[in-house]
């Protein structure tokens, strides 16, 4: 825990401050708040401008502008639509558990501040470099989905209540193939550590290991509860899910809070998978890091902006059916599969052979699984087809 | 050293507030008479028991207590109280007739522990410093799966909880034919 945020402009401010005739461990405490409070601070604006984003990204992809109104391109939008959501009345509805109604927004937003903790932004720039950092993420989400449960239960009210239950179901099941997805750079790397991990990847592990990517997207949107995997809040059914009872800030926190955990979550898929600060020169000019880390960050934002904004939301059952009967097992074959080429391979760690063999049995578990599916789809047409004839004959 | 005993008392200040927090929440647990607000009150409790971990250097047992105890087992718990209670104001008689006997318990439990433990150094004694090679998951890891460890503990609890997952399977399977 001594590494929280110890760096050269953390270190000249305990400095500074131990000057001053501050007790060395009282400058540490006071320098790694400051640094926590500039962090929060920037990750807040940041999320304010996310808003924009989203509208432009949804506007771009509904063939409309979107925001264009107040300011250039209508970046002062978001700020009006602050004002608006502060000064709305305070409301509670009838049969509301005050307490909890009131903590499940500052849970939600807690649960999505607290992944910044163990953020890579830069070789020397992360809050801290937990050796278990990849569990952390999970432990952390756990978090989120109490909140929502929360505030389903405390609205009082059955569509709340309803959205709270899905999203159970939904963590619940989704949480085993994000692990295994996560445990795929785990293994390849050799450490748990989120900066490790970065450290490790001279080659993007995304071209070690595409299936490990997939998989971690299509779990991390079901974690983050966007589209096609919002059935949480399905607007058609069930109106807006468990934050339907919230207004003004309370719902901006909500909002809020989803926008920032999926660009945190662009954020993760970067540092996994696409090298993190990594970039040419990112080691010794670290704010280029950061600069590297947060175009990546914002490509895997836009990236699930693009699945949201493409792809209908599809039912509970079937998502279901797709996380325990396909990504379940097949996310077990390939952790098994990945770590046995992983050791196949170890002789040649760092060398081309070892890349292009990683990729290619990647790309052939790929391709099995592909068939396997495609013959058990053609078995199922056959049976559904088989019957049909028999159903028309039989007068 | 004086340094060292300084980290000492700061984190005798941490273990002070998580302990108390931990205690006061424990008893909510079992005192208040909403169901929910007893799993929430359970889950302050188990957060405690995380931050304890972390004080204790095991970051690993720590986080795997808030993936595990928060992140699966209350948050089932209170979807099974959400599922089989009918009404939202759920209140009833929190205490039934046994409630002093489980009340000498627990006192003549910690009395117990406490006298035991009079005479153990472990509690005034600082947690070692560990350099930040030290790596304490790689270290579980090999123990948990070396010979002369645990492996055979570790194994026997994998194929019993593969027994009870394959138990649920069982129940829970609905035979064709069968409504």
């Amino acid at each position: 825990m001594d590494s929280f945020f110890s760096n050269p402009v953390t270190d000249w401010l305990s400095g500074v401050f131990t000057g001053w005739g501050m007790n060395p461990d009282a400058a540490h405490v006071l320098t790694a708040f400051i640094a926590i409070l500039l962090l929060i601070t920037v990750v807040m604006v940041l999320d304010i401008f996310l808003v924009w984003t989203e509208r432009k990204i949804v506007a771009r992809f509904q063939d409309r502008i979107g925001p264009n109104r107040l300011g250039p391109f209508g970046l002062i939008q978001p700020f009006a639509d602050i004002i608006k959501l502060i000064i709305k009345e305070n409301i509670y509805p009838k049969g509301v558990d005050k307490i909890v109604y009131n903590l499940a927004p500052v849970i939600m937003m807690m649960s999505v501040l607290l992944l910044w903790a163990v953020f890579p932004l830069s070789p020397i720039l992360f809050g801290v470099d937990l050796n278990v950092g990849v569990l952390y993420l999970i432990g952390v989400g756990s978090l989120g989905t109490l909140s929502i449960i929360m505030a389903g239960w405390s609205s009082n009210n059955k569509y709340a209540l309803l959205g709270a239950f899905r999203q159970v179901a939904v963590m619940i099941s989704y949480e085993i193939p994000m692990v295994v997805a996560l445990l795929i750079p785990t293994i390849l790397s050799g450490s748990m550590g989120i900066n490790d991990i970065v450290w490790a990847q001279d080659v993007w592990y995304i071209v070690l290991v595409p299936l490990g990517f997939i998989l971690f997207l299509i779990s991390a949107t079901a974690e983050l509860g966007r589209a096609p995997f919002d059935l949480t809040e399905a607007e058609s059914e069930l109106i807006a899910g468990h934050h339907i009872e919230y207004s003004g800030m309370k719902f901006g926190l909500f909002y809020a809070s989803e926008l920032l955990h999926t660009f945190t979550f662009g954020g993760f898929i970067a540092a996994f998978f696409f090298g993190g600060w990594r970039g040419p020169g990112a080691e010794t000019y670290p704010i280029l890091g950061l600069f590297y880390f947060l175009i990546k960050a914002t490509i895997g934002y836009w990236l699930f902006g693009w699945i949201k904004y493409t792809l209908p939301r599809i039912r509970i059952d079937k998502m279901m059916d797709l996380n325990w009967k396909f990504l379940v097992p097949f996310s077990f074959a390939l952790l098994v599969f990945v770590a046995l080429t992983n050791a196949l391979l170890a002789d040649f760690v760092g060398s081309w052979i070892y890349w292009v063999g990683m990729l290619l049995s990647n790309l052939l578990f790929g391709w099995v699984t592909m068939e396997i599916l495609r013959r058990r789809a053609r078995g199922e047409r056959e049976k559904v087809e088989g019957v049909q004839p028999v159903a028309e004959g039989g007068h | 050293m004086e340094c060292r005993e300084k980290i000492m008392t700061a984190m005798q200040i941490i273990f002070g507030i998580t302990a108390a927090v931990m205690v006061g929440s424990a008893i909510m647990v079992v005192t208040t008479k909403n169901l929910i607000h007893a799993a929430l009150w359970l889950i302050v409790t188990l957060f405690g028991a995380a931050v304890l971990f972390a004080t204790l250097n095991a970051g690993f047992i720590a986080v795997i207590q808030v993936v595990v105890y928060i992140g699966a087992i209350a948050i089932l718990f209170i979807f099974a109280i959400m599922l089989t209670r009918r009404e939202k104001g759920d209140t009833g008689p929190g205490l039934n007739r046994g409630w002093w006997l489980s009340a000498v318990i627990a006192v003549v439990v910690f009395g117990g522990l406490t006298w035991l433990l009079q005479g153990w150094d472990g509690l005034s004694k600082a947690a070692p410093a560990l350099g930040p090679s030290f790596d304490s998951v790689g270290l579980l890891a090999e123990t948990l799966v070396s010979p002369e460890a645990f492996v055979l503990p570790f194994e026997v609890a994998s194929v019993l909880l593969l027994a009870a997952l394959v138990g649920a399977v069982y129940i829970a399977f609905q035979r064709k034919g069968e409504e």
